[in-house]
Parts: C-alpha cells; sequence; structure tokens
C-alpha cells in the first residue's frame, strides 16, 4: 500500500504508523463531562467504507496528516496535512 | 439421536456401500415466522449459543440465520489455538472454563473437533519478558490454571529445530501451559452446527439480516433476505461485522473497529513441531497441521479493514520470524494466506452482554482470541440470554464497561485498537 504523505508524496506504507479514526471530535479540555469524554475516548462508527483517519510519516518527515481511505478497498482518496492546532488544513 | 452417532460402526456400514448413503450432517432449514431466539450469525460462537441454549436450558425454537454458509466466517479463518495463559483474572476464568469445556467437547457433540493438547510455549528473549511471564504464570496458577516456567535447556528438546541462541534475540526461557494446543476449526463449526440442529435447531443459511424491528425501544425480531423473522430475544454474534449490523439496530456507535489479521500456511512437510511456539518478538506464533503445513500468524495489519485480506509488510514481517527462529524452514514455500476481519474491542477484551435495547443480546469484541472462545462464549451467551443475566465468568465483559472505567485491558494498550 502506498500512502501519499502530503509533504513527501507516495511512500510505502511501512514508513506510517496508524493513528486512528480522525472523525472523533475531541471535547474542550476545559470539558468536565465524563460521557462526552467516555465517548471520545471509547466510541467509534467503524464504517464499511470511507474513514477519515491519522497517520504518522514516522520514518519519513515525521508530520501527521489526515487521510481519507476505504476500508473495504483499502484506496486512499485524499490526503491533507495539519494545522499547527491539530485541526486539518481546509 | 441415537441413530446416526457417529462410531466406528457407522464408519464400516457406509465403507462397505461406498460411502453413498451419508446424510447431510444438518437440515437445510426454512426460517420459520417466528422463534423464542434467534441468533444472528453462523460461526462458531453463534452456533455453539444455539446448542447450548437447547441443551443448557432447554430452548429448542431457536434459529441461527448465517448471511453466507456455514464454517465461511472466522470459524474458518484462524490458526486454531486453543488456551487460557491471560494474567487478568476475568480473562483467565473464562478463557479456564471454555479450555474445560474444549477438553470435553468432542464426546459432548459426538464429532471429532480433534483437540489435540500438545502445549503453547511463549518464547522470552530478555530477561525482562521472562520477569512479565513468570508474573502472567504466578496470576494464572493462583486461577489454578497450570503453566509452568522453562529455561532454554527444558525447552530445548520440546522444539528441536528451534534456534535458541540467536546473537539479537536469543531464547532465555518461556512459558508453557501443556493443556494448550489446537483444535480442528471446520469440525467445530460443522459439529456444533450438527448438534444443535439435533436439538431442534433451525440452521438458516445465505440468509443476510437486513434490519431490526422494533416495537417502541424494544427489539422484537429481524429483517432478512427471506423475510421478516420474529423473536422473543435476538442475539447477535457476527464478529468483525458487529458494528455494520448494529447500525441497523440503531446503535451508531460501539467500543470496537473492525481490522484484518492474516495468517499463513506453507506446503506439506513431515513432522517438524509437535507444539505450539509463540514468539515475544514481533508477535509470531506457529504450529504444525495434521496435514503438514507449518501454520503461522501474527499481528493484525494496523488500520481499520474490512478486507477479507491483508497487505505484504505482515507477510514479510512474519517470514522473516519464522526463518529466524528455524531456520531449517526457510526454504519452505508459502501454500496460502488467508485474512479474517476482527472486532477489535477499545481494550482487548470481549463483549457478551445484554445489548443497550430490551430484546437485543450481544457477543462481540473477540479480537482475535474468539477460536479459543468459542465453547465457553456460546455457553455464557447462552446463559446470559436464558436468563437474562450474566454468569459470573462473563459478568465483567459489558458494552459499558469503558465509561465506567472497567476496562479489561490485558496488553494495557490503551484505547487503541490496533494496539491489541
Amino acid at each position: 500500500m502506498l500512502i501519499t504523505c502530503p509533504h513527501c508524496g507516495a511512500r510505502d506504507r511501512a514508513e506510517f504508523t496508524y493513528g486512528g479514526d480522525a472523525s472523533v471530535p475531541r471535547p474542550e479540555l476545559s470539558d468536565l463531562d465524563q460521557e462526552r469524554w467516555a465517548d471520545y475516548v471509547y466510541l467509534r462508527t467503524n464504517p464499511r467504507g470511507t474513514l477519515r483517519e491519522f497517520w504518522h510519516h514516522v520514518a519519513g518527515c515525521r508530520i501527521w496528516f489526515i487521510a481519507e481511505r476505504d476500508t473495504v478497498s483499502h484506496k486512499i482518496s485524499a490526503t491533507q496535512a495539519l494545522d499547527d492546532d491539530g485541526s486539518a488544513e481546509r | 439421536m441415537n441413530g446416526d452417532r457417529y462410531s466406528v460402526f457407522s464408519v464400516l456400514k457406509n465403507a462397505a456401500t461406498g460411502n453413498r448413503h451419508w446424510q447431510p450432517a444438518w437440515r437445510s432449514a426454512a426460517p420459520k415466522p417466528s422463534y423464542d431466539v434467534v441468533i444472528v450469525g453462523g460461526g462458531g460462537h453463534g452456533l455453539a449459543t444455539a446448542y447450548y441454549l437447547a441443551k443448557e436450558h432447554g430452548i429448542r425454537n431457536v434459529a441461527v440465520v448465517e448471511k453466507g454458509w456455514i464454517g465461511g466466517g472466522n470459524v474458518g479463518r484462524n490458526t486454531t489455538i486453543v488456551r487460557s495463559n491471560y494474567m487478568l483474572p476475568a480473562n483467565g476464568r473464562f478463557y479456564e472454563w471454555s479450555l474445560k469445556l474444549w477438553e470435553g467437547l468432542s464426546q459432548d457433540i459426538n464429532y471429532n473437533v480433534m483437540f489435540s493438547q500438545r502445549g503453547v510455549i511463549n518464547l522470552a528473549h530478555t530477561s525482562p519478558q521472562l520477569d512479565t511471564f513468570a508474573r502472567r504464570g504466578n496470576a494464572m496458577r493462583i486461577e489454578g490454571i497450570d503453566c509452568e516456567l522453562l529455561g532454554p535447556a527444558e525447552i530445548a528438546p520440546l522444539v528441536p529445530r528451534l534456534r535458541l541462541d540467536h546473537p539479537v534475540f536469543p531464547v532465555v526461557g518461556g512459558l508453557i501451559q501443556k493443556r494448550a494446543g489446537n483444535a480442528r476449526h471446520d469440525a467445530v463449526a460443522w459439529g456444533y452446527a450438527r448438534a444443535a440442529d439435533r436439538l431442534g435447531v433451525d440452521i438458516v443459511e445465505n440468509c443476510e439480516v437486513t434490519g431490526f424491528t422494533f416495537d417502541g425501544d424494544r427489539i422484537t425480531g429481524i429483517e432478512t433476505s427471506r423475510g421478516p423473522i420474529a423473536a422473543a430475544k435476538t442475539a447477535v454474534a457476527v464478529a468483525g461485522s458487529t458494528s455494520d449490523v448494529l447500525r441497523r439496530a440503531g446503535l451508531e456507535r460501539l467500543p470496537i473497529e473492525s481490522h484484518v489479521l492474516q495468517a499463513y500456511v506453507t506446503e506439506p512437510i513431515k513432522p517438524f513441531l509437535d507444539t505450539v511456539v509463540t514468539f515475544g518478538v514481533g508477535h509470531l506464533y506457529i504450529s504444525q497441521s495434521d496435514k503438514g503445513g507449518l501454520v503461522f500468524g501474527g499481528d493484525i495489519d494496523g488500520y481499520n479493514s474490512y478486507a477479507q485480506r491483508g497487505g505484504l509488510p505482515i507477510i514479510e514481517h512474519l517470514s522473516e520470524g519464522l526463518a529466524t527462529f528455524f531456520p531449517s524452514a526457510s526454504r519452505l514455500r508459502v501454500l496460502r494466506s488467508w485474512g479474517g476481519i476482527m472486532d477489535m474491542s477499545m481494550d482487548g477484551s470481549p463483549i457478551i452482554c445484554k445489548g443497550p435495547r430490551d430484546g437485543l443480546y450481544i457477543n462481540a469484541g473477540w479480537c482475535y482470541g474468539g477460536f479459543k472462545a468459542t465453547p465457553g462464549s456460546g455457553w455464557c451467551f447462552a446463559h446470559t440470554i436464558a436468563n437474562d443475566a450474566p454468569h459470573n465468568l462473563n459478568a465483567a465483559f459489558t458494552l459499558d464497561r469503558f465509561a465506567a472505567g472497567a476496562s479489561i485491558d490485558e496488553r494495557g494498550a490503551g484505547p487503541k485498537p490496533w494496539l491489541h
């Protein structure tokens, strides 16, 4: 599987580590609601189809980015870099 | 049932008539309009659940509904290892009960599941790793589960072709559970299907669940590709498809991710390895099948997947491990590989509980420990369905343990399913 790093271009999957589902919004750090935090930490939609997920180019430029990948065909339709604050660039 | 028990006599009788008169092992049932219990998923766990519902609880008006065919899912896509060498008490007790059921299973269901207690050895390559094995072994022995700590001199005769003196990854010791071993995966599916069928359970193959029916919040049955089926209780045991199936019951988010786990078998060779060996380096487990092939597997591919096939990096990684520790196997050719979809839970431990909807029961989150759990899972799930309450053995395996801070994280990897 080739993954297109937004910074380095297409590289072998072995250079990357997985960071999991990127579609789950993290509560504000000031949010003390236990249920919202439990949802964020533990619950996933786990779609059969397109998933937005974090990848880390750990053996390359070491940036974190978001990929949109199909969980059945494994085809990656888009990747995008993250802003400094961790949100995806639009 | 006595009339069609498998025996030496029935084998000789059928051999004498050219094996033309064997009957199908279970009826091809068409779904009835309603049942006391409908089980979604005709894998090992669903079939075992149906069997124990009928046998232990006298609930025989049961259907097992399977999208494909019996034996086509994860029960036929694993490495057939059976063990109970866990550290945490909830896991240890549950898997030990499952192992005890394995020990009597062939007699119980009158079907030879070829359960072979050839022992499972976990090898350690550093002294800290051996310390953690000793700790796990002590936890097991406190629970009354057999295990022994071995040194290299004791391992050498048990695994004669193993390279003990690798300069980077020497074998410094290991933990063996002698009652652990292998079973024949297809026979487990076929044996449970046959035994459940004989007790009156309808096994409905090629029947996909397309939705659930509701009365208010209560689940009253399922919609299928072969029409609606009403049920007082609806039980779901669909492994990697759990999120997909339960979404149709209105459960959008679960503590589960689906990941692919691969395994491989080499060309058959003469007797080479008569135990199951696992390696603490890089995670590799290997045994030799009764047909002679070396069966080996390791970690999941590491990213969410619903594809029943995996990628090349894991093949390379595991083959390197095999060649490192068994140099004499390095020229073997791999005949087949397969992938199964694992329902990886957020703590690596299973879920067997009443669902968040009335009338719904959930059996999921098996990660890649599902095959060994088959009898125990079916036994506990049947108890939970019949009594509307869990058995002590599965009381900790709830869906809401995560939010409650009661996760059962054997590996200590945290809520990252791809690391369990």
